[in-house]
């Protein structure tokens, strides 16, 4: 690891005093970028915007931290409002149905990048990271910015006390159930949790076993879609995390990621959660762990197909002046480099969004050195993506995962069977859906 | 024969009560007739296009599940906030006005709990009753209770009212103490000579000269519980799980500013201010007959 970042660092370096030119001009056009990105993560943002900023003399980068991702997004929509709109928004993933609606607030990349002339290829970036942010004739709306999939992480302690190798991570929910038991009968008050109930037991659980999440393609083929996440398959996934509570295999943590100090205790000896969580993990937890794909049914017919993303995005926002979207274009094109998207990806847990920064990557030996970085790659990329699992695009779906926290936290009491749960939450999303809809004409 | 003042100069009264009408037309009627109007309304969030649903949004609302369910939820927690933090700063006022020695710093601890923002409070307890962390929910634990607010929905109801209570006591004390340093000692004297207990004083004289602090506190607290507390529910429980601690001002927080629905939560908006309007209606029309000032 350490022998890595010394590579990326002296690439980093390089890299700036090949393009940097260093200039004094005094009028630099001003790029404002808002963004959602606090603590380490922070920082690596600033640095990418100090990079990128010596390594050109005509525009000037100003990142600004707004809040988490709703607060970000709530504040570029109000200054979009007011007419005091920053150039660059960073926007998580469930806010892109919102802002692709929002036609006449955003300037599609794929146009912004034609009218500055700055080479562009679609193809250049990882399939399955661009596809969530893509029209569906190939047409890239955002920028992709920091992109993770859910994967699990089990505690190597957990698994030798209870008699499991520990190299032998579970490949599948029942060997999941049955380690699950093993670390329960070892002394351990949990055997698994998971953090994202809804992305990663439901929206992952869905493209990775190739079953709709909604119907049109989980939206990309029109607003008039309904969700479907009440099939058979995704009932007796939850019925069955449901059922093993009762013996402690499965152990509910709460909403987003708050469980995740359930597997640091060590507390709970497997953990499903976004490969972003690996920068926490290796900080908090104080105990060797593991990460493997993200498990799914043998039984099922097409898993395992392919996890999509989490994460963010950059949107460019209408109403700014030609050169201004100029340096945007100019700042992407930096973005998108094989070196710096190197040093984002080896230094957080996110995804690369290029084949060229993968491929640097593996040339440096990097997987090598770091066993299981590759994972989320590699898992997101393990099929050609279908119609079930190139992405979501639902309008307002923020709100239908509350709903869905609401449905599952009512499953796990045992109020509501699996079945009944899931069927409120789909009756209750599709009324989100069409007011949504209504909304738009 | 009455003696009345009047102003001479036709113009000058209502110059003289132009600035209150102004604050209130600004702060109050303004925003207020926005959200009114932004109720009538669907609205993308840019605000691109609008248009004009009369009382669909109304419509959508009352015939959600969830919402009659925030209803009942903000019922029980209002009323178990205000008769709570009122009870129980009653009852340490009532002591604190008997203490002689340390009076000063015994005052000065209660009501510190009123400095404390209320997301900062919500974190505070939530950090004693974490299941995971919680030195409080370890407590209970080793006495055999399972303590897990993120699933069992009575417990997490437990935990923001006592929260948003604790937050609430010091203010409460504080009137109560000075209305009851404001009743004359002589009468309280004078019923301890004719052989009244400290029991019986307190119900037949302190309770009702109180009355008009009970009163005041009564609505401030009504309208704390119902608006005032969501940076609780925030940052405890997010309304969860499944929904027990969704009180109404909570939902509109989260429709509105997180999830971007303006229209609908401008509709719960107004939902809210006709309930609480309507409530401090009946409370000086029905409970202040009651009040003996």
């Amino acid at each position: 690891m350490r022998h890595f970042k010394m590579v990326a660092a002296t690439l980093a370096v390089s890299a700036l005093a090949v393009l940097g030119s260093a200039g004094t001009a005094s009028a630099k056009t001003q790029i404002q970028w808002w963004h959602a990105m606090g603590g380490a993560l922070g920082e690596r943002v600033e640095e990418i915007t100090a990079n990128f900023n010596r390594s050109q003399s005509e525009y000037e980068l100003i990142s600004t931290f707004k809040g988490n991702y709703s607060e970000t997004m709530t504040a570029g929509i109000a200054a979009f409002r007011a007419g005091k709109q920053p150039h660059i928004l960073q926007v998580f993933e469930v806010g892109t149905a919102t802002m692709m609606a929002a036609k006449g607030a955003i300037k599609p990349v794929y146009e912004l990048m034609a009218e500055a002339g700055v080479p562009f290829n679609t193809g250049d970036y990882l399939g399955a990271v661009a596809g969530y942010y893509t029209t569906t004739d190939g047409k890239m709306l955002s920028m992709p910015f920091n992109s993770s999939t859910p994967i699990i992480f089990y505690n190597k302690e957990a698994f030798k006390k209870a008699g499991l190798d520990p190299n032998k991570p579970p490949k599948t929910w029942p060997e999941v159930g049955e380690y699950g038991a093993k670390i329960v009968a070892a002394g351990y008050p949990c055997g698994f949790s998971t953090a994202w109930q809804s992305w990663v037991h439901l929206e992952n659980f869905s493209a990775w076993h190739d079953v709709p999440f909604g119907t049109k393609e989980n939206g990309f083929a029109g607003a008039d879609t309904e969700f479907a996440f009440n099939g058979p398959l995704q009932v007796k996934h939850i019925q069955q995390l449901a059922d093993w509570q009762k013996d402690k295999i499965f152990v509910y943590g709460g909403r987003r990621n708050l469980g995740n100090v359930k597997f640091t205790s060590g507390e709970c000896g497997m953990y499903t959660e976004s490969s972003a969580g690996y920068g926490g993990f290796k900080a908090g937890a104080k105990f060797e762990f593991g990460m493997a794909n993200l498990p799914y049914w043998p039984d099922a017919a097409g898993a395992p197909q392919n996890t999509i993303i989490g994460g963010s995005s950059l949107w460019v926002l209408a109403g700014s002046k030609p050169e201004e979207y100029k340096g945007v274009a100019a700042f992407f094109n930096f973005l998108s480099l094989p070196m710096v998207q190197a040093y984002w990806h080896a230094n957080t847990g996110y995804v690369p969004i290029t084949t060229g920064a993968y491929d640097l990557m593996t040339k440096l030996k990097f997987y090598d050195d770091n066993p299981g970085r590759d994972i989320p790659i590699l898992q997101l990329g393990a099929k050609a993506p279908t119609a079930n699992s190139k992405g979501l695009r639902f309008g307002n779906f923020a709100q239908t995962r509350d709903v869905i926290y609401e449905e599952l936290e009512a499953i796990w009491a045992g109020q509501k069977t699996a079945q009944q749960g899931l069927d409120a939450a789909v009756e209750r999303g599709n009324a989100i859906l069409r007011k949504f809809e209504k909304s738009q004409n | 024969m009455e003696k009345r003042v009047v102003f001479r100069n036709p113009v000058l009264p209502y110059l003289l009560l132009a600035p209150q009408i102004a604050i209130t037309l600004i702060f109050f009627i303004w925003p207020a007739s926005q959200a009114l109007y932004q109720s009538l309304l669907q609205q993308d969030p840019f605000g691109l296009r609008t248009t004009f649903v009369w009382a669909d949004n109304f419509i959508d609302l009352f015939s959600q599940a969830d919402y009659l369910n925030s209803l009942q939820v903000t019922t029980v927690f209002s009323i178990s906030v205000a008769v709570l933090a009122l009870s129980s700063a009653l009852y340490l006022a009532v002591q604190a006005d008997r203490v002689l020695k340390g009076a000063m710093a015994y005052r000065t601890l209660l009501i510190w709990p009123y400095a404390v923002a209320p997301v900062v409070a919500g974190v505070l307890w939530l950090f004693l009753f974490n299941p995971t962390l919680g030195i409080a929910a370890y407590w209970l634990r080793e006495l055999g209770y399972d303590w897990n607010h993120t699933l069992n929905g009575g417990q997490a109801m437990t935990l923001v009212v006592v929260a948003a209570t604790w937050k609430q006591i010091s203010y409460n004390f504080l009137f109560f103490l000075a209305g009851m340093q404001a009743i004359p000692r002589s009468l309280i004297e004078a019923a301890a000579i004719d052989g009244a207990g400290p029991v019986r004083r307190f119900w037949t004289i302190v309770f009702p000269l109180l009355t008009p602090t009970t009163f005041f506190l009564l609505v401030i607290n009504i309208v704390y519980a119902f608006f005032d507390t969501f940076g609780i529910i925030h940052s405890v429980t997010e309304g969860g799980p499944a929904g027990a601690t969704n009180i109404l001002v909570y939902k509109v927080f989260r429709d509105g500013f997180l999830n971007l629905d303006l229209g609908g939560s401008a509709t719960q908006s107004v939902v809210l201010m006709t309930i609480v309007i309507a409530f401090t209606v009946i409370q000086f029309r029905y409970v202040e007959r009651k009040v003996h000032y």
